[in-house]
């Protein structure tokens, strides 16, 4: 991707992201608190959350590949069980990776 | 105003914007991983301002993903915002267009949480632009720092990178489905069901597509099938 399409990916995904954000300030309260709308806005977050965690994880391109990622997230899964703090997740997640790169070459 | 609840207030909220921004270097060091410079990373967190749709967009991205499907990812999660919004605005009453400008852009997880916590009505005003100021300062600097520092990594770093990109979504997912969150179950049926249809279409979508069409399949699967009787 061309450094002017990325450009122009991050001012609309912000103008846009923006824009969400004043319309909850803005429009009448009784157009947002539908029922549909608040539980379609409950979920997206979990739905979204956990594709991205696990195209991320072993996602590469089209093909499905299992390496380092896949270690590091289960040492995640594991800290957060344990209740670590974030930075600490982050940390044991990057080191189980790096050492899987190490090992495997 | 007894002082020692607004002191509580502005220590509580300094203490949450100094632990979010540290998720800022995990950000510009994605960011970095993804392909983008520095300046765009930082102008990410200072325009854009709302972690999750960050990073989501350059996941996608970092994916091999098209231009629609990022920012169409940090889109579908940008409207968490718009709902917190409409319950902020009875709290904030911005006045006049500049003010509720410049309240909008702050409208984030955690400045919504910390005041909708607080005590009253004006400790909630202080706790949502102390907690702002704070987060967006520390949000950019360590966005910045975590950009830098990722562009001088070595091949072993890059792949502790990679392991790390997941694990901070897991980490932002995880409090969904915890045991006592609101409705865990559910979220954990709806977390599995993403997962899933985003990896059985990974190999037949370009990269980033499947995230946003794991949540419109989600999202589908459970729409009411009954009529709601109001």
């Amino acid at each position: 991707m061309s450094s002017g399409t990325l450009w122009a990916v991050v001012l609309a995904g912000s103008l846009g992201c923006y824009l969400l954000k004043l319309a909850g300030l803005s429009v009448p309260a009784a157009w947002v608190q539908r029922p549909w709308v608040t539980r379609v806005v409950e979920f997206v977050p979990a739905a979204l959350l956990a594709a991205l965690v696990a195209v991320q994880a072993v996602a590469s391109g089209r093909d499905l590949v299992l390496d380092g990622r896949l270690v590091g997230l289960a040492v995640a899964a594991l800290a957060l069980a344990l209740r670590a703090p974030f930075i600490v997740v982050l940390v044991l997640a990057g080191a189980a990776g790096a050492l899987v790169h190490v090992l495997t070459g | 105003m007894p002082s020692d609840t607004r002191t509580a207030t502005l220590r509580d909220a300094i203490g949450l914007g100094v632990a979010v921004g540290l998720y800022g270097v995990a950000f510009g060091a994605a960011a970095a991983g993804a392909g983008l410079s520095t300046w765009q990373a930082v102008t990410l967190s200072a325009l854009m301002f709302t972690g999750a749709s960050q990073f989501a967009l350059v996941g996608v991205l970092g994916a091999g993903g098209g231009a629609f499907a990022a920012v169409g990812s940090a889109l579908l999660l940008g409207t968490r915002n718009t709902v917190y919004g409409v319950r902020l605005a009875p709290m904030l009453t911005p006045r006049g267009l500049l003010r509720r400008a410049g309240a909008a852009h702050w409208v984030i997880d955690e400045t919504t949480a910390m005041a909708v916590a607080a005590p009253d009505r004006e400790l909630g005003r202080l706790a949502f632009w102390v907690t702002g100021a704070t987060i967006y300062l520390g949000w950019n600097a360590t966005t910045l720092i975590g950009s830098l520092g990722a562009a001088a990594l070595g091949e072993t770093a890059q792949a502790a990178l990679d392991a790390i990109v997941p694990a901070a979504f897991l980490a932002l997912l995880w409090p969904r489905l915890r045991r006592g969150a609101p409705e865990a179950a559910v979220q954990r049926r709806v977390a599995l069901g993403g997962a899933a249809v985003a990896l059985a279409l990974t190999p037949f979508v370009p990269a980033g597509v499947q995230v946003v069409l794991a949540v419109v399949a989600v999202a589908l699967a459970g729409r009411p099938r009954t009529a709601v009787t109001p």
